[in-house]
């Protein structure tokens, strides 16, 4: 589904992805692991389609670069900081719904579901909600595109308790084809969700195990 | 609805409720309800009186203080979303590069134009309801003036926010830009002419290359049709142009200039980096 050969991106000489090799099949579960700087944001951005390199890199065939809208259709992303986005609740759904091609309902079920009733927050402007409600529903657009990728970069940094349970249940019920590429600094949370880990360090992946072989190794 | 109508419908709707926007529509608004307040029709220049007095006096106006305005509040749409990471979720959308990039620059386009197009639009009506004679000719002149300068500049502001990756940088630039114009203009140039270290010929070519003097000289060409106020200057420019060639120049070539900018930035957005 992905397929990343020897890429290689740097900022003013100073290499944040250096030869990364990867592939990555439908179906999928990815914890991605490393340091801050380790390369793992890069990464992800050159999946997006918003970074230039060097190397090969298709997701389903496609380059992200070149045919975004194709690549970007079937990808469902969550960042890791909300940006301050300057528009009303109402409208950032509506926008989204029409850029994915979705339902507005659609999103609105997944907010409920994890607990957000966009109803009474339909006029907020989207950064001024808390962070929890900013992710919620950031979450809550990813997950309602049903996406063939789904990209989450620290996504439950934010969440309550309560929230991030059903977060990570929702992801559970994900169908089982869906590729998740979950960037997190705590392997434990998301162990009961992922097959595979990616660690990397200095922009090169260092380890790459079903994530059964990697607990045994300690990871 | 189509993607770039969608991004340009979203940055009105945001701009509307920034404090900036704010700000820029009750300076010209409020400009043209101080030119009623102060009987600006009442008085006369050159023959002109009454509402043509007031669209004089606001379209020069406009060229003194547009320019400024429309740089330094469109300057940092590219760079700020890309500072602030908003760029980055939208771009995870799947949207072209290409109406993302188009959408924000119509979207800034009506943002910027409306205002001054409504406060000359709202004078004319004003006119119309008080029975004060409106010339139309100007009127439809001065808005094609406007879109020309709103166009002109937001594609260099365009531009100066792809090259730049911080907001500070962008506006700094978008200043030495505007300071650049403004010297060349008159400041720089008279002195140049005055000690005779290049031809007229040469010296009005690069003043008419400045889109600020253009704009000047097509507000002065529409009350002064000999371009008096010029002097000598004004022999070289109608003898070379006419009156009506000058006021097609005057009109297009911002205007191209304006949109070579937008599109040479496009391609820098398009080719490196997008966050």
């Amino acid at each position: 589904m992905i397929q990343i050969k020897g890429i290689e991106k740097k900022f003013q000489r100073h290499p944040v992805l250096d030869g990364v090799d990867l592939f990555v099949e439908s179906g999928d579960r990815i914890a991605l692991i490393g340091s801050n700087g380790a390369g793992k944001t890069s990464l992800i951005r050159c999946i997006l389609g918003e970074y230039s390199f060097t190397g090969d890199l298709t997701v389903s065939g496609l380059d992200p670069r070149k045919q975004r809208v194709a690549v970007l259709g079937q990808v469902g992303f969550v960042p890791q900081l909300p940006p301050p986005l300057r528009v009303r609740v109402e409208e950032l759904i509506y926008l989204t719904a029409k850029l994915m091609h979705i339902s507005v309902d659609s999103i609105r079920q997944v907010a409920e579901q994890l607990g957000l009733d966009i109803s009474r927050h339909n006029k907020q402007i989207f950064f001024k909600l808390s962070g929890g409600m900013k992710q919620k529903l950031l979450i809550a657009i990813a997950l309602a595109r049903n996406p063939k990728i789904l990209i989450l970069d620290e996504p439950s940094a934010n969440l309550d308790p309560e929230a991030r349970e059903t977060f990570f249940s929702l992801l559970a019920m994900m169908p089982k084809e869906t590729v998740m590429l979950l960037s997190s600094h705590r392997v434990d949370e998301i162990s009961s969700l992922v097959n595979r880990v990616i660690e990397m360090d200095q922009g090169k992946v260092v380890l790459d195990r079903p994530f059964i072989q990697a607990r045994k190794e300690g990871v | 609805m189509k993607q770039w109508r969608a991004i340009a419908w979203q940055d009105i709707k945001e701009s509307i409720r920034a404090w900036w926007f704010f700000i820029y529509a009750l300076i010209f608004g409020g400009t043209v309800a101080l030119l009623f307040i102060l009987g600006v029709t009442e008085s006369q220049i050159l023959g002109f009186m009454g509402l043509g007095r007031l669209l004089l006096t606001f379209i020069q106006l406009c060229v003194a203080i547009l320019p400024v305005f429309v740089l330094v509040s469109t300057v940092r749409s590219i760079v700020g979303d890309r500072e602030s990471h908003v760029l980055e979720y939208w771009l995870s959308m799947p949207i072209a590069f290409g109406d993302y990039y188009w959408g924000k620059f119509i979207g800034r386009f009506l943002v910027i134009f409306l205002p001054v197009f409504i406060a000359l639009l709202g004078a004319s009506a004003w006119g119309v309801y008080v029975d004060i004679t409106v010339p139309w000719h100007l009127f439809w002149l001065y808005s094609a003036l406007l879109v020309a300068i709103c166009g002109c500049f937001l594609g260099f502001g365009f531009l100066i926010s792809t090259l730049t990756r911080h907001q500070e940088v962008a506006l700094s630039v978008s200043l030495v830009l505007w300071l650049v114009l403004l010297l060349f203009m008159d400041l720089i140039l008279i002195g140049v002419m005055l000690q005779e270290r290049a031809s007229p010929e040469l010296v009005v070519s690069i003043a008419l290359a400045n889109p600020l003097q253009s704009f000047r000289t097509a507000a002065m060409v529409l009350f002064d049709p000999r371009l008096a106020v010029l002097g000598p200057t004004a022999d070289i420019i109608l003898d070379f142009f006419g009156r009506v060639g000058f006021l097609i120049y005057a009109l297009t070539y911002p205007l191209v200039l304006g949109l070579a900018s937008a599109y040479t930035g496009f391609l820098i957005f398009k080719r490196g980096d997008q966050i």
